[in-house]
């Protein structure tokens, strides 16, 4: 019985197709939204999820702090050598620690030339990012204590520059000064925080130093926890070495700060969910207008039908048999609507993803969620007017004009 | 609905047996009386015209007959069967297995084709797609529109309208044929065409009709005739 009174339902919304069509249109575009908006949603957090592990989640920079002099801010002094020395000597929780100096300089191969990071460092900063190298090999200790002319250089260098992978023992140019290409890194891609991460040129600090920035400054230093469960713990370790190392003269100078990659991230990640969690709600109250709308058609499609119904009642059909009907119809109008939004939603999400660089993550129990509830929301707003015409009289319908 | 099945037997008994059936509407000084402890008998095979002007209480007679309605006090039994102890469900199960009812109005479901609107009743039956298909075309040549299937209402002519409502009510192979105005909204060829079909419908197949109308010309195609005044039947003879 229940496949007929289907199939009279779709035969009643086949006859009134505009109109179904409308109706539906609120529950399409609230189920539309609610799953581009949690699938992109999601694909951030997978996203930001990947961004952490390109960056290494166990990974700190520790940074000179800022200090006030006369009302104006100035960085305050940078590290030296026997800073990362310490962290090094006296930590127990930290697995790596690198140096770390950057500039923006020209580098040069052959007739092509580009702008990239030159980063001066030692061996353990492959360690430190969880970065390996995919062909040749790290600095030696010799070519670090002497500050040799050596680099190892990044994917986007070797493409841009080299355009072939016939790189290693060649000179490159940085600025002035030539260099031995001994190594390449893995390529690690875009990441958010910091942009292309493989237009990296890596030299020997003391290199570096001497050649490069005529100091012995230290810009940053990059340590790493030994697992992620120890990052707090090797993050106090860290502010204990520097406190006794950068005595504080007054309040106003922060000497250094320790920032957690994760920290970071963790921050973005909350953003996100509330973001995602508020537009699912704008979301669901559409979900629930589209619902209204389908009652609000229903009672005036039973109000249009009674003399249709008073015959049904005259030919034979029972109470429950006019409900069922009436709620299949609107049942079927909310799931075909939610069947459409579904497919809109993940058409929206495939086509917004790519322009936000994120991934499409689609959730099979989201899809199955938003299916049973958009059904739900059929049944729930068609039973009023499902009610009403199951309780007409049939003498007084088959009389209505 | 068990107690219904017992209907099949009841080939003697008189289809309809009215028994002093009265109704009223409305309460207290508002009391209108529509039947006034009415009695009459239809035996199975004929073909009856109920006549009375308007409020004479034909149409009540004919909602209480239909089972559309019940009495407020006497006894109505179809079949031998007292309807007023059957719940509004119950008498729904009653119209689906043995009333057929054609209307003033034709009441042909709208944007539905002829073989739709017959099927109606047989889904409400449970009777499956062949079958419905067999059982509609064959009502359909009954009443000679085999050729009208995918017709929708509004292409049709009204006395062919009225002729799928025919064709609709006797799909199921009904007990009665309860028929009210039937003519009331066509000219008098249409009329008369409509009429004829009935009289054969009742004289080649033996199915019992009731009709109402006001009209004697068409009163005159029944075999008996029962007029009503003020709730009350006043002459019940043979034609």
């Amino acid at each position: 019985m229940i496949y007929n009174i289907i199939i009279l339902s779709l035969r009643e919304i086949k006859r009134n197709l505009l109109r179904s069509i409308l109706t539906t249109l609120g529950i399409v575009i609230g189920v539309a939204s609610v799953v581009m908006i949690v699938t992109l949603g999601e694909g951030t957090k997978i996203q930001v999820e990947t961004e952490i592990s390109k960056l290494g989640s166990t990974m700190m920079t520790i940074s000179p702090g800022t200090r006030r002099h006369r009302g104006a801010s100035q960085s305050a002094k940078p590290f030296d050598i026997k800073d990362v020395e310490a962290i090094r000597r006296e930590s127990s929780f930290i697995s790596d620690v690198a140096p770390l100096s950057m500039k923006r300089l020209l580098v040069i191969y052959g007739n092509e030339n580009r702008r990239s990071q030159v980063a001066g460092t030692d061996k353990h900063f492959t360690d430190v990012r969880s970065w390996a190298l995919s062909s040749g090999r790290n600095f030696s200790y010799a070519e670090e204590a002497s500050g040799k002319s050596v680099c190892i250089i990044g994917e986007t260098i070797r493409k841009e520059l080299y355009k072939s992978s016939n790189f290693l023992g060649t000179n490159l140019r940085i600025g002035k000064i030539s260099c031995q290409v001994i190594g390449l890194l893995e390529s690690k891609g875009e990441v958010m925080f910091s942009g292309d991460q493989d237009d990296i040129v890596v030299v020997p600090l003391k290199f570096f130093q001497r050649r490069i920035s005529g100091n012995d400054d230290i810009n940053q230093i990059y340590a790493s926890s030994i697992n992620e469960y120890m990052l707090q713990d090797a993050k106090q370790e860290i502010e204990l070495i520097m406190n006794e190392r950068r005595p504080q003269r007054d309040g106003t100078e922060s000497r250094y700060s320790v920032r957690a990659v994760q920290e970071m991230s963790a921050a973005f990640q909350g953003t996100s969910a509330v973001m995602t969690a508020f537009l699912s709600a704008i979301a669901a109250i559409s979900l629930l207008v589209g619902g209204i709308g389908i009652m609000n058609i229903m009672l005036v499609s039973v109000t249009e039908r009674t003399r249709e119904i008073g015959i049904r009642m005259a030919i034979g059909a029972r109470e429950r048999e006019v409900l069922l009907q009436f709620l299949i119809e609107s049942s079927m109008l909310s799931l075909f609507g939610g069947i459409i939004g579904i497919i809109l939603g993940l058409l929206g999400a495939l086509v917004i993803a790519p322009l936000m660089d994120i991934p499409v993550i689609i959730q099979l129990d989201l899809i199955i969620f938003v299916f049973i509830f958009s059904a739900l929301v059929g049944v729930v707003f068609g039973f009023v007017p499902a009610k009403r015409a199951s309780q007409l009289d049939p003498i007084d319908a088959l009389r209505h004009e | 609905m068990g107690t219904l099945n017992s209907l099949e037997k009841g080939e003697s008994v008189p289809v309809i047996n009215f028994n002093s059936v009265s109704k009223v509407y409305g309460m207290g000084e508002n009391k209108i009386k529509a039947l006034n402890n009415t009695s009459f008998t239809i035996n199975k095979g004929e073909f009856v015209a109920i006549m009375g002007s308007s409020g004479s209480g034909k149409s009540t007679a004919m909602n209480i007959l239909g089972c559309l309605d019940t009495c407020t006090t006497g006894d109505y039994l179809f079949k031998g069967f007292n309807v007023k102890s059957l719940t509004r469900d119950q008498r729904a199960l009653l119209r689906r297995h043995y009333l057929g009812f054609v209307f003033q109005g034709f009441n042909l479901l709208a944007r539905t084709t002829s073989l739709e609107n017959l099927e109606l009743p047989l889904i409400y039956r449970r009777i499956d797609k062949e079958k419905r298909r067999t059982l509609a075309l064959s009502a359909l040549k009954k009443v000679g529109l085999e050729d009208r299937i995918n017709h929708t209402a509004s292409e049709l002519s009204g006395g062919q309208q009225q002729r799928v409502a025919i064709a609709r009510a006797i799909v199921t192979n009904p007990s009665l044929l309860l028929a009210d105005e039937p003519t009331g909204n066509l000219d008098s060829s249409k009329s008369i065409e409509i009429m004829e079909l009935l009289k054969e419908l009742n004289k080649t197949t033996g199915l019992t009709i009731v009709l109402v109308t006001h009209e004697d010309d068409m009163a005159a195609y029944a075999k008996r005739k029962i007029i009503f005044k003020d709730g009350q039947i006043i002459s019940d003879k043979l034609n």
